[in-house]
């Protein structure tokens, strides 16, 4: 066993008592030995990290360092050579619902017909469950999970009517309507205005209060230490994790990034 | 020459009624061809099942609904593998690698047909190519009347039959896995991380159009099958931005289409005194094309004019 111990009393949200939410003394996730390769060409190796169960954490790393990876590795979304991937315990691919997702945003045909609210409502597609359609109760969870990232106005618009925040923003609101305890955001922030940045984070660091683990691919290293608590530093192995304060030093920045590295 | 109900009822009909089917079971399945950038994928598919259709009646020797879709099935299946085969090892982009898997498919279907026994039977390659819409006959109706009878329903013609079959099942399966079907569409790695197998609908998708082009194979033919899986979903694709509507929209333009297409090419050349009538189903892929090009010249939002009318509207002082 390799789960860390962590005072319960910090973790006690309702979705805990649901008898088949795992183990809340465990890691909200707990990753192994994790190691992807596409066409032999190691791009993760080995990675062992436990997520804090406080704090909002932000993957760092220089580009092709596997930061994407990392996150679609721990979702089992791309084939991984080894590894062993735990949230409270349980394996990842037992506690789907549990774990939300946020892509980039290029991810997707933002030309596709559908309306901001009905993406928002694909968040709640896990819980909904084969053979039923979208309720009542599912539209309204995702017309909340709207007005909590300041889209209330836009819920009806088709997503290609957007702008690139307004569309990350509702990638957002899809996610909260999950209701997950651990999400993982590859670059919410990337390309937003100030406003919408300042909107996620908002929204971010609600999550965190409310005992959820938030875990954001990052990329831009001068904004790390002033929104995030916690760093995990990949450069195709783990170099370091831990706190900011003590983790984002000159010494593991040149080990993650090598010479080329200017940072405030 | 003055049409009989008899003869309505007893030609074209029974080819109306294909024709409308064939379009709204392939209209349906290319809305999220389409909406995943596939539709090469299903002008594949639809050729690449030609030697299996062939195969299956060779080998079983029979054209029964079940070995033609059985074999169809199986040639799916490997030009699935067989793309994906040649993309990898062959190093190509993906619509090279289909281009290069189905024209060789189709061709070694053709050749199959002009040098087997098939030849002697009614698998010949222009019916194959073009369909044989005007072959199908519904001998049972003698009068309105007797639509009313059970006998007359239980002959009708397998084709009509095939295709009704396929319509229920594309439909079902459309509404069943409505969600999932629009989710894998728009984002399959979401729909992964919810563990929703996004894989599994893709293939199974490749299998509805590949169902869907061998039931409409005997009515249409292989070629003016791909109008019908793209033209009725790019036309409702300009004129919304609802995916429900969409559909809708593609089945209503698919039945226009079949129905306008079928009844010009029929009926049309008397207008003008020739007795003699053009092929309907290459009339029906004129008329979606038709369809098509109205919707991109005239949809309100996604059309030429309508954007020209948007831009110009910004133009002038409010």
């Amino acid at each position: 066993m390799f789960t860390k111990a962590i005072p319960t009393m910090l973790m006690s949200p309702d979705w805990l008592k649901d008898g088949k939410a795992g183990d809340a003394s465990a890691a909200p996730l707990a990753v192994r030995g994790l190691t992807v390769a596409y066409d032999r060409r190691p791009v993760l190796w080995d990675v062992a990290w436990d997520a804090p169960a406080r704090g909002l954490v932000a993957v760092v790393g220089p580009n092709g360092a596997g930061k994407s990876t990392f996150v679609k590795a721990v979702l089992g979304l791309v084939p991984t050579v080894t590894g062993e991937v735990k949230v409270f315990g349980r394996d990842v691919r037992r506690q789907r619902r549990a774990v939300g997702y946020v892509p980039q945003r290029e991810s997707v045909d933002w030309d596709f017909p559908v309306s901001a609210v009905e993406v928002v409502a694909m968040g709640r597609y896990g819980r909904i469950g084969w053979f039923r359609p979208v309720g009542r109760a599912d539209r309204e969870a995702a017309r909340e999970a709207l007005d909590r990232v300041g889209m209330s106005a836009f819920a009806d618009r088709q997503i290609g009517q957007l702008s690139g925040g307004q569309q990350q923003r509702v990638f957002l609101a899809r996610a909260l309507a999950q209701d997950a305890r651990v999400y993982l955001m590859d670059e919410p922030f990337a390309g937003v205005d100030a406003a919408t940045e300042h909107a996620i984070l908002t929204v971010l660091r609600d999550l965190d209060r409310a005992g959820r683990t938030v875990i954001c691919v990052h990329h831009d290293l001068g904004t790390v230490r002033g929104w995030f608590d916690h760093v995990l530093m990949l450069n195709t192995r783990l170099v370091a994790a831990g706190p900011v304060e003590t983790t984002l030093t000159d010494e593991t920045l040149k080990a993650t990034y090598g010479g080329r590295m200017l940072v405030g | 020459m003055e049409l009989t109900v008899q003869e309505f009822l007893q030609i074209d009909l029974p080819a109306l009624a294909a024709a409308v089917l064939a379009c709204v079971a392939n209209a349906m399945v290319g809305n999220f061809l389409i909406l995943r950038r596939q539709s090469l994928l299903g002008d594949a598919v639809s050729h690449a099942v030609l030697p299996g259709i062939v195969g299956g009646f060779l080998l079983l020797g029979t054209r029964a609904t079940w070995a033609m879709f059985a074999g169809a099935l199986a040639a799916a299946i490997f030009a699935g593998v067989a793309i994906e085969a040649v993309r990898r090892w062959g190093r190509m982009e993906a619509g090279a690698a289909m281009g290069v898997v189905f024209t060789i498919m189709f061709a070694g279907g053709v050749l199959m047909i002009e040098q087997s026994a098939a030849h002697a039977v009614d698998l010949d390659a222009d019916c194959v190519l073009y369909g044989a819409l005007e072959d199908i006959i519904w001998m049972a109706p003698t009068g309105w009347s007797s639509l009313l009878l059970a006998a007359t329903w239980a002959d009708v013609p397998r084709e009509v039959a095939t295709l009704a079959g396929m319509v229920l099942v594309i439909g079902v399966v459309v509404v069943a896995f409505w969600k999932e079907l629009k989710l894998t569409t728009f984002d399959p790695a979401l729909a992964s991380a919810l563990g929703i197998p996004a894989g599994l609908f893709h293939y199974g998708l490749v299998a509805l159009t590949a169902g869907a082009a061998v039931a409409s194979f005997e009515a249409v033919g292989s070629i003016l099958v791909i109008a019908m899986l793209i033209c009725p979903a790019a036309t409702a694709r300009m004129l919304t931005d609802r995916l429900s509507t969409q559909v809708w929209l593609s089945v209503l333009f698919g039945v226009v289409a079949a129905v306008v297409g079928y009844l010009a090419a029929a009926f049309g050349p008397r207008l003008f005194g020739v007795e003699q009538s053009l092929s309907a189903a290459g009339m029906i892929a004129v008329v979606a094309g038709l369809l098509l090009t109205l919707a991109v010249v005239l949809g309100p939002r996604h059309g030429v004019l309508g954007r020209r009318l948007r831009t110009r509207s910004l133009a002038q002082p409010a």
